[in-house]
């Protein structure tokens, strides 16, 4: 590991709330996309990346005018905040940076003072009273800063006294910044992969076909069975739509491989899709409805061509909030669709089950049967601790009842290990700490504020370390792994205790060969 | 009729119109705008019922501030269930005969008013010890706590200090009400709170105040957990599905 450029915080043994330091982070700041990536995406691009279209003012005004008729959140939360102060000390990359523009008032400040100039009447006659800002060029760049580090993760809505979400404020500032052609790079750089190619790695069809014979021959090696991770079956039972890194790198593939295993004991016929090899969604962090459908449109697609029942989504946070909260509305995974859209999937698929569902909803459903066995002991040499990632807490639901998304990852952890701790429970749940990666940032360049950003999840991880010898931190994201893996590292841990809950699975999970059929 | 009656009673009407006028503005564009996607902050009741009750439980009791700040929520919450006792007991300057609730709530409201100033100065210190909220404090956030505290200290003088003509104002109320303009007054105490309760009504709709009918309006607070069982989608958004069968490209 090279030596960082910054100064890695220390870890005490307690989330400190840090003093007030202007421009603490002002300097860090992603790589601007270029006009071709723009372009794949429908957006515009100035003269070079980072430079701004001609007209960037009016567009801008237009554009964010546009997002306030078209998004109730976004107007409401433009006019709601008190300045209570209650958010201030709750955003990860303002605990680990003590840049007062990561507080996620003030984060969200950045717009309002540019609605209260030029849309509100307190705005446009009394500007300084009320903190009314004209939009230039200056404010565009805190902008890009600032909505860039933020990794829309929704702690700050949890304890906003009127639930404004600063995600959605994010997701708004970085629409409009696409709309005058000042677009990250890395993010919509992926959403081009995405559409080209069909996932966020640009892995080609036969690369995956190469992994996945790759895998099983390791699966046969090590277990003596030939579990199958089948691909674009066409009457498969379940399609299985996972982030593709799951594909390609350590530890993701683990997880795979447990899916895998799970369906093989269950018995259960599934399949993978080449054209739907990705489950996460980038149009959801920079607020693009209409790049969020048109990706999510693959996942329909494949599900129709397949002819498939159910769609089961493999561990990736934001993937599972897009997939749980917004393929109804989007694409029309889901049920009570009344519009012919919508029918004509669903009537396709089981109602008896629900869509789509989480593969811990789906490993759960079946240690409940019985329907699995497990050696735990296989599990002793690890200590668990789960992250509850900040997507699935506060965007999403597992289960039938509110709250299922902390209790069914658990406890599917429980019947596969025997030794399990949670952190701290304000670090925890709906209070969850992001990883410090998510939503858009989980980019090198980015890293002096993903290594920050991760220090509450660090104290409170670090604590279970020291009081119950925790030596794993099972995951259910994509982002949080390679989130994790890159930065535990910065924090003095080694990058081998991260991992995913079906890597838990996959090692204590006994298996029988099946007949062929 | 003197002229300062004519003044206040032009005042109270014109605030007034403006109060309402504004309010109608704001919350009907908060209403007709869609909100097309399910985003409620999870865990989130699956049923309007649920709904109903997080809502309650917020706007009575600052749930989500609770779990937040205990000092905020202890000052803020003493402010607003103080305000709502002091507001409460006014009733008793526009009804006549007055409600048998308001004479019950007559006491408590009176002596509110001292813990709503309290509360208010818990609110507005915090705006100078804090330093991270004294960031994000701009003059009108300020502003906003002296004038309600200046409103309270008045109607606090009125009652505790130096009694005003409490019948005749009455009576000036009741007439603004039918259209009867009756003589106010000239008591400067009594000029001072209502003028500054009618600044407060005219900045009601064009200011921060709007977090009241904003609350109703938040989509991570009403929305019901129902995704997966029911499609949801706003009118802009429909235009997506026509004409994107299975196959989009």
């Amino acid at each position: 590991m090279a030596a960082p450029q910054f100064e890695v915080p220390k870890l005490t043994g307690y989330i400190e709330v840090p003093a007030v330091k202007e421009g603490a982070s002002a300097h860090v700041k992603s790589f601007p996309a270029n006009a071709a990536i723009q372009e794949i995406i429908g957006f515009p691009a100035g003269s070079a990346p980072g430079e701004l279209v001609e007209d960037w003012h009016d567009k801008a005004i237009a554009k964010m005018g546009d997002l306030l008729g078209k998004y109730r959140s976004l107007q409401v939360f433009m006019d709601a905040c008190v300045h209570c102060g209650a958010c201030t000390d709750k955003c990860h990359y303002f605990l680990g940076t003590g840049d007062p523009k990561n507080m996620p008032v003030a984060r969200q400040d950045l717009m309002r003072s540019v609605y209260r100039r030029h849309f509100t009447f307190a705005g446009k006659y009394f500007p300084s009273l009320v903190g009314a800002k004209d939009l230039t060029k200056d404010v565009l760049e805190d902008w890009y800063t600032y909505y860039y580090q933020c990794s829309e993760c929704r702690r700050c809505s949890v304890f906003c006294p009127y639930g404004i979400d600063t995600a959605e404020v994010t997701m708004a500032g970085r629409e409009i910044l696409d709309a005058v052609g000042y677009g990250q790079k890395y993010t919509n750089e992926i959403m081009g992969k995405l559409h080209k190619i069909g996932n966020n790695l640009g892995l080609p069809g036969p690369a995956l076909l190469d992994t996945l014979e790759g895998l099983e021959e390791d699966m046969l090696d090590a277990t003596g069975v030939a579990v199958k991770l089948p691909i674009d079956v066409v009457g498969a039972e379940v399609l299985l739509v996972t982030p593709s890194a799951d594909f390609f790198a350590e530890p993701h593939v683990e997880s795979l491989m447990g899916y895998g295993k799970v369906f093989h004991a269950a018995g259960t016929s599934w399949t993978l899709s080449s054209k739907a090899s990705e489950a996460g969604n980038f149009g959801m962090f920079i607020g693009s409805y209409e790049n969020t459908r048109r990706a999510a449109m693959r996942i329909r697609e494949a599900a129709l061509e397949l002819g498939v029942k159910r769609v089961v989504v493999g561990e990736c946070g934001h993937a599972w909030r897009v997939a749980y909260s917004f393929w109804n509305t989007l694409v029309g995974v889901g049920a009570g669709g009344e519009d012919p859209f919508s029918i004509e999937l669903q009537k396709q698929l089981d109602p008896r089950y629900p869509a789509p569902q989480h593969i811990c909803e789906f490993t759960y459903d079946l240690i409940k049967q019985g329907k699995l066995k497990f050696d735990k002991s296989l599990n002793d040499h690890r200590v668990v601790t789960f992250h509850d990632s900040c997507n699935v807490a506060r965007g999403s639901r597992m289960g039938d009842i509110p709250g299922g998304q902390f209790i069914i990852p658990r406890e599917v952890i429980k019947a596969v290990v025997n030794n399990y701790h949670d952190m701290a429970e304000e670090t925890i749940g709906e209070s969850t700490f992001c990883c410090g990666g998510g939503g858009g940032i989980l980019t090198d360049d980015l890293l002096e504020v993903r290594v920050k950003g991760a220090l509450p999840r660090m104290e409170a991880f670090n604590n279970v370390v020291q009081e119950s010898k925790v030596n794993f931190l099972a995951l259910i994201c994509a982002i949080c792994k390679a989130q994790f893996v890159k930065v535990i590292p910065f924090y003095g841990f080694d990058m081998s205790m991260v991992g995913g809950v079906h890597q838990l699975v996959s090692t204590a999970i006994l298996l029988e060969n099946k007949e062929e059929e | 009729m003197s002229f300062l009656t004519v003044l206040y009673a032009c005042i109270f009407y014109a605030a007034t119109a403006m109060l309402v006028g504004g309010l109608v503005v704001k919350v009907n564009r908060y209403a007709r705008t869609p909100a097309p996607l399910k985003i409620p902050t999870t865990p989130a009741p699956t049923t309007t019922g649920g709904v109903v009750l997080r809502m309650a439980r917020e706007v009575a009791l600052f749930e989500s501030l609770f779990k937040s700040n205990k000092w905020i929520w202890l000052f803020g919450w003493l402010f607003h269930v103080s305000l709502l006792l002091v507001t409460l007991r006014h009733l008793r300057y526009f009804t006549d005969p007055v409600w048998f609730w308001v004479v019950w709530a007559q006491p408590f409201g009176k002596y509110a008013g001292f813990a709503m100033v309290a509360g208010l100065g818990g609110l507005w210190a915090r705006r100078f010890l804090v330093d991270r909220v004294r960031y994000i404090s701009t003059p009108s956030d300020h502003l906003m706590l002296v004038l309600l505290i200046g409103i309270g200290l008045t109607g606090l003088g009125m009652s505790f200090v130096a009694h005003t003509d409490i019948v005749a104002v009455k009576d000036f109320f009741l007439g603004l009400m039918v259209f009867d303009l009756r003589p106010l007054p000239a008591d400067p105490v009594l000029l001072v709170h209502l003028s500054l309760v009618a600044l407060l009504m005219v900045i009601f709709p064009i200011s921060k105040l709007l977090h009241a009918p904003g609350i109703f309006f938040s989509p991570t607070r009403n929305q019901t957990d129902d995704s997966r069982e029911r499609r949801h989608i706003a009118p802009w958004a429909t235009k997506f599905d026509v004409g994107s069968g299975s196959k989009s490209e």
